[in-house]
């Protein structure tokens, strides 16, 4: 890697901050061959010591680039991939790499989040190669809709799928999300077959996913892949609403309102009563 | 208002006090009354004075004809013999929290002693001990020790006599758990009245008493509920010594500290546990009696513990950031299996070692100093020796240079202060029974301390990695500093300037060792400040870091506050890399969490928490103080932001200062994290 990517920050900022064309100067052409051969990609941060990505003890890796646009996403500025700093897959292996005796200490691992980290998919899948040939245990966060581009060979790098479920409903998944819901139970699917155990992590938002009939469905169809280890219902927070300013973009949840104590053991009873580990 | 006793306290100076005789199972105060003070002029009778003026005494003219006519003290014996440089540096407070008009403090005496053998025959092995010094020529030293060997006789006397008004014969062995508990105390009792030294620790007693205790309990004398109560006794008298110190000590230390700190857990040399039953004990009284800081209990924590220890000692720090964890491994293999830490950090080797501590020397406004040619960056005074940086940017080369003789000329004031303080200590204000209670002629250290480290490590950083440009006054003084670029902080886990503290660690530690110290003392150093961080950055200007004057340095060897943006693991990983080689005294790291930045259930957090201790101490992580937030703690926070600055949430996706979120953020923060309990302001 060449002397400006050395010196670009990549240990400076924390996830919390607002990152913004970090690598908006790169050529065109140097990011398709980025993305095509996996050899570099673009993170906005990473932290170690996560206790709520996975099990253990473990580093993050968030990236940038994703293909939704949920209306409550707290990290907006990882829609664009341009936002990230360019990373070398040898600085992130030689990064995570530091971390290893650690993690194995902490029952913890790697996880790569995002953004959608498949929007990047290759480099996803290399970095988690070489994760796993340190031994570091290894998960992807993902909203599972690109989950056609990891061939069957790909999935032998991921131990754990952190897949977040956004609704049941084809029609509220396009309100919610942009996008269709269909690529993202198939890729699930796909992950029970090869048994690839999941964590489902569900936003439980008012107004918008906590009807009782969406997330009975989600439940519903969690507990029929049977590779569903546990359920994190994670309550909707306005701690992203400043970026969505900054960003000039157009925020519709302004007034809501986090969901109070009941609303949440509402949602984990609906797990819980079709079997899954919810919290 | 302080209730304040003004006859001199020493081992036999007071009636025996109660708080609830009839109630009481562990008896002894230090006075006549529970929480009422008494003063120790011989550490320095200025102190006695304006405290008694604080707290709206007028002074016994009889004592101030003493301590002003007849005995001299500590406190004026020093400034008898200070340098015009230590005056100075004084002043400057580039060198704060000298020990020359208080006790030292860091002595631990081993109280087990008195339980396990009783007095008779310490004092016989004491006149063994002098006894073997007359066939010596009296050369000064031997004079010495002479002497000190007939005080602590005359200490181990008076112990004796102050027992028996509470009608115990100490002479003998302590015969059951309750006997152990109470000569134990006694003991201790006799060093607090006597001495109020910075930090009066306890040591180690929880796994000797425990013999004490099976054997009481196998024989059914005893319950374990009377175990426990026994155990809860000792931690309430314990929890109630007090020291007559002014306002402005209590500000630097926040609060009345006396840091009576008891070692529990450990591993053996021979391989074998030293959890026991009372190691329990000691820890539940945080549930019994409720959380304080008071003895200060620190968990010489193996990944080789039990894990059921482990995870009892890891669910108390959750419940009540009352506990402190420090690596058994390093400090086994440095001292053996029968240490203790004095004070915070500091690991000796019990009833065979003993420190001279004091001060810290603020090594960031001895960087400022080599860039301004010995001139105060506040006042403009010529303090250190001349020699400062010229031109407008600076050069990292230069600035390393400059900064290597000013820590050469620093440490050498340094030293001679401390050699002054530990003379006259020795001579005015000596630890008669604390003494008694440790082996002839015990291995001594010289402890410095340093503050500052990761101000500077940022500082140099700056002017390796990014340009800076030095803004001066119309005298010449740099006074700020401008800088372009990025650089790379402490507490990433980034070599590149990890290197730079374990460089100021290992350089100023390579500067004390060039200068003699007296009686010999080996050269230790800590890199611990407790609170007192915030008076040195107070005292400091403006930094290459970009720190603003006034504000505080982190504590210890802790990262900027901020500016370790990559999770504990990584900030710990860090402060890990420096080497206790050259900080044998000690690396504090505190480590605050939220419950929520723990796991988002209880029982993973539990593991979580447990599971970083191993790591931490599985490498060479030295030291962790870990606060485990609560609901309250958040609440103070948001009304009193300048008491938080290092607040780190960490919860799904954020890693944010709590201080600085807007306060709708803050309110969101709570909200969720105490599961939507409502929050009235």
């Amino acid at each position: 890697m060449n002397q400006t990517q050395h010196a670009l920050p990549l240990e400076a900022k924390s996830p919390f901050e607002l990152r913004v064309n970090l690598s908006a100067g790169m050529p065109e052409t140097d990011v398709r061959t980025a993305l095509a051969t996996g050899d570099m990609g673009f993170l906005h941060s990473f932290t170690t010591g996560s206790t709520v990505d996975g099990p253990g003890v473990r580093v993050v890796g968030w990236t940038t680039g994703c293909q939704f646009r949920c209306l409550y996403c707290h990290n907006p500025d990882t829609w664009t991939m341009s936002n990230g700093i360019p990373v070398s897959l040898t600085r992130a292996t030689e990064e995570l790499r530091k971390y290893r005796h650690g993690l194995a200490a902490m029952s913890g691992g790697f996880t790569l989040s995002g953004g959608e980290p498949l929007m990047q998919d290759r480099f996803v899948v290399k970095l988690l190669a070489a994760a796993k040939k340190m031994g570091i245990h290894t998960a992807l966060d993902t909203n599972g809709a690109f989950g056609a581009r990891l061939s069957d060979a790909d999935l032998e790098n991921i131990d754990l799928v952190l897949l977040d479920l956004k609704s049941w409903d084809p029609e509220l998944h396009r309100r919610l999300t942009g996008m269709e819901v269909g690529p993202v139970l198939n890729f699930s699917g796909r992950l029970a077959a090869h048994r690839i155990p999941i964590w489902v992590r569900f936003v439980l938002v008012p107004g918008l996913t906590d009807d009782t009939e969406n997330i009975a469905q989600i439940a519903r169809f969690s507990a029929n892949l049977g590779n569903v280890q546990r359920v994190d219902v994670l309550p909707f927070h306005q701690m992203g609403r400043f970026k969505w300013k900054e960003l000039n973009l157009n925020y519709t949840l302004g007034d809501v309102q986090p969901p109070g104590t009941e609303a949440v053991e509402h949602a984990c009873a609906l797990f819980r009563g079709v079997g899954l580990k919810a919290y | 208002m302080l209730d304040i006793s003004q006859v001199p306290s020493s081992i036999t100076s007071h009636a025996p006090g109660y708080i609830d005789r009839p109630n009481e199972i562990v008896v002894g105060l230090q006075t006549e009354a529970p929480l009422k003070r008494a003063i120790m002029p011989n550490g320095g009778f200025r102190m006695v004075l304006s405290a008694l003026k604080a707290y709206g005494y007028d002074p016994d003219p009889q004592v101030v004809e003493i301590f002003t006519k007849y005995r001299k003290t500590h406190n004026q014996a020093v400034f008898d013999a200070y340098t015009a440089d230590v005056r100075r540096c004084r002043s400057s407070h580039i060198l704060t929290g000298l020990p020359d008009s208080y006790g030292r403090g860091r002595i631990i005496g081993d109280y087990r002693r008195v339980a396990l053998y009783g007095v008779s025959r310490l004092i016989e092995q004491k006149q063994v001990e002098k006894r073997s010094l007359d066939s010596a020529m009296s050369s000064e030293d031997v004079i010495r020790d002479r002497e000190e060997l007939s005080e602590q006789i005359r200490a181990l006397q008076e112990l004796q006599l102050m027992a028996s008004t509470y009608g115990f014969d100490i002479s003998g062995p302590a015969r059951d758990s309750r006997e152990a508990v109470q000569w134990l105390y006694l003991a201790y009792l006799g060093a607090v009245k006597e001495q109020n030294g910075a930090a009066m620790s306890l040591g180690r007693t929880s796994t000797f008493l425990d013999i004490y205790f099976a054997r009481d309990l196998a024989a059914q004398t005893i319950t374990e509920q009377q175990a426990q109560e026994i155990i809860d006794d000792f931690v309430i008298k314990l929890r109630i010594v007090r020291f007559l110190r002014t306002p402005e000590y209590d500000e630097l230390f926040a609060g009345d500290p006396t840091w009576i700190t008891e070692s529990i857990a450990g591993v053996g040399d021979d391989g074998r546990s030293l959890v026991t039953k009372t190691s329990f004990r000691f820890l539940q009284t945080l549930y019994n009696l409720g959380p304080a800081p008071e003895p200060n209990l620190t968990i010489w924590y193996s990944p080789r513990l039990p894990d059921g220890f482990r995870n009892f000692a890891t669910k108390v720090a959750i419940d009540t950031s009352s506990i402190q964890f420090e690596s058994d491994e390093i400090m086994r293999g440095a001292l053996g299996d029968d240490g203790a830490i004095a004070c915070c950090v500091s690991p000796m080797l019990l009833g065979k070692q003993m420190q001279f501590f004091g001060a810290r020397a603020n090594l960031a406004k001895c960087l400022l100093y080599a860039i301004n040619g010995g001139r105060d960056e506040i006042t403009g005074d010529q303090v250190g020796p001349t020699g400062g940086v010229k031109d407008e940017y600076l050069d990292f080369n230069e600035v390393r240079d400059k900064f290597e003789r000013m820590m050469e000329w620093f440490a050498g004031v340094y030293v001679n202060a401390m050699n002054i303080i530990h003379y006259m200590h020795d001579k005015y204000a000596y630890e008669r029974l604390e003494m008694a209670l440790h082996d002839y002629a015990p291995l001594r250290t010289m402890a410095f301390g340093i503050a500052g480290m990761s101000v500077v490590a940022d500082s140099l950083s700056a002017l390796r990695y990014a340009k800076v440009r030095a803004i001066r006054d119309d005298t010449g003084l740099v006074i700020d500093y401008q800088t372009e670029g990025d650089f790379p902080r402490f507490g990433n886990n980034d070599n590149r300037v990890d290197h730079l503290a374990t460089w100021i660690v290992s350089t100023f530690m390579g500067k004390l060792r060039k200068y003699p110290t007296y009686r010999n003392a080996v050269h230790t150093q800590s890199i611990l400040t407790i609170t007192s961080n915030v008076v040195y950055g107070k005292s400091t200007g403006n930094t290459p870091d970009g720190r603003r004057r006034g504000e505080p340095f982190a504590p210890g060897a802790n990262p900027m506050h901020g500016r370790d943006t990559h999770g504990i693991h990584a900030s710990a990983a860090s402060v890990a890399k420096i080497p206790y080689r050259d900080a044998a005294d000690g690396i504090s790291l505190t480590a605050t969490f939220l419950p929520e930045g723990l796991g988002r259930v209880a029982e993973d957090r539990i593991t979580n928490l447990r599971s970083m201790l191993d790591a931490f101490f599985s490498v060479t992580g030295y030291h962790m103080n870990v606060n485990v937030l609560n609901r309250e703690t958040l609440l103070d926070a948001m009304d009193h932001p300048e008491n938080y600055p290092h607040l780190t949430i960490r919860v799904s996706g954020y890693a944010v200062n709590f201080v600085r979120l807007t306060r709708e953020q803050q309110m969101d923060v709570i909200n969720r994290t105490f599961h939507g309990e409502q929050v009235t302001l």
